[in-house]
């Protein structure tokens, strides 16, 4: 039973793809090339990360961390949720495990929420791509728009999210 | 590249880890796993629906409906695509300047990109089970809104009114 409510996603998905083999076995084809490309992808970039993270888990101390990205971090854990977010490669999905960790080693909640924007935005090896093929105009002017963007839904995502919910997220990630 | 750099950085930190502690380093390993395993049964699923998605919802979809003259309802659809599919984005932005040559808007690709990045209904789930419903919910709504914005202002710098 446990195993089915793991894989509950995965049925569901197995099965949609099945209805898409019914309507269109062509598209049902493409279907299982685009999964086994995005699945190559995941799985060359996810080891390095989850090596990374359990390091960071073991080496760095919760009391670094705080003075870091915590509470009282500033202008200085902005920039390092920032930092942390552009300079990973990967999906969306790689960044909450990160998270979890982060969350786990006291970092202030406005600073994961940043951490996450960055991550799904702001990656420098992919505004390096954007440059080359959209143009510079298009990159940084989605730049220049994404950084305050990002820093303001964090703290709109803070003010609306009670403290007594945020401690509930930082005692989950404990067991996560 | 990107890959390989990737797993340069790692490879050498778990040496000097290793150098310094192996029952740390261990340890490290051991969480690492840990944590693949306890999401790995949600990215299967995620990987098959994602092929799904874009199998449907192809570029000659898309290509039709976010010309130029959509308007603000090629950039809601626009947004609403993005929300929905998951392309890694170095596949992305080719496809995206394909679809620029072929006619379709700035504005609406803006807010595609854009909806694209911050919005993960395939990922949702996931997300969920990290920050709770309530926040994936706020969090990928405010992404939404956000990318008209983005929509906005690229429509205005790129589309052609200051450049």
């Amino acid at each position: 039973m446990v195993m089915i409510k793991k894989f509950k996603g995965a049925l569901i998905s197995g099965i949609l793809l099945g209805l898409l083999f019914a309507w269109d076995a062509g598209k049902g084809f493409e279907a299982i090339n685009i999964s086994g490309f995005a699945l190559t992808e995941m799985l060359s970039i996810i080891p390095p990360i989850f090596i990374l993270l359990g390091l960071l888990d073991v080496w760095i101390s919760r009391e670094t961390m705080i003075q870091l990205m915590g509470k009282e971090s500033g202008a200085r854990g902005i920039l390092l949720a920032f930092f942390f977010g552009s300079a990973t490669v990967g999906p969306l999905y790689g960044a909450f495990p990160v998270a979890a960790v982060f969350m786990k080693k006291g970092v202030k909640f406005s600073n994961i929420m940043i951490f996450i924007g960055a991550w799904s935005t702001t990656k420098i090896p992919m505004l390096l791509f954007e440059i080359s093929s959209m143009g510079a105009p298009f990159a940084i002017t989605r730049l220049l728009v994404n950084i305050p963007g990002i820093i303001i839904m964090a703290w709109i995502l803070e003010l609306m999210t009670p403290d007594s919910e945020i401690d509930k997220l930082y005692e989950r990630m404990e067991r996560m | 590249m990107r890959i390989i750099y990737l797993y340069g950085v790692s490879a050498l930190l778990l040496v000097l880890s290793f150098h310094k502690s192996r029952e740390k380093t261990q340890k490290a390993l051991k969480k690492a796993w840990k944590s693949f395993s306890k999401i790995f049964p949600a990215l299967l699923g995620i990987l098959i629906l994602v092929g799904v998605l874009l199998a449907v919802f192809d570029a000659d979809f898309i290509s039709r409906i976010i010309g130029d003259e959509s308007g603000w309802i090629g950039v809601a659809l626009s947004a609403v695509v993005g929300a929905i599919t998951l392309i890694p984005g170095f596949i992305a932005f080719p496809t995206a300047s394909v679809l620029i040559d072929n006619g379709a808007g700035y504005m609406q690709i803006g807010a595609f990109i854009s909806s694209l990045m911050m919005v993960g209904m395939v990922t949702a789930p996931m997300e969920a089970e990290y920050f709770g419903k309530r926040l994936t919910l706020i969090r990928n709504l405010m992404g939404f809104v956000f990318s008209f914005i983005v929509a906005y202002v690229i429509g205005k710098v790129v589309g052609g009114l200051w450049l």
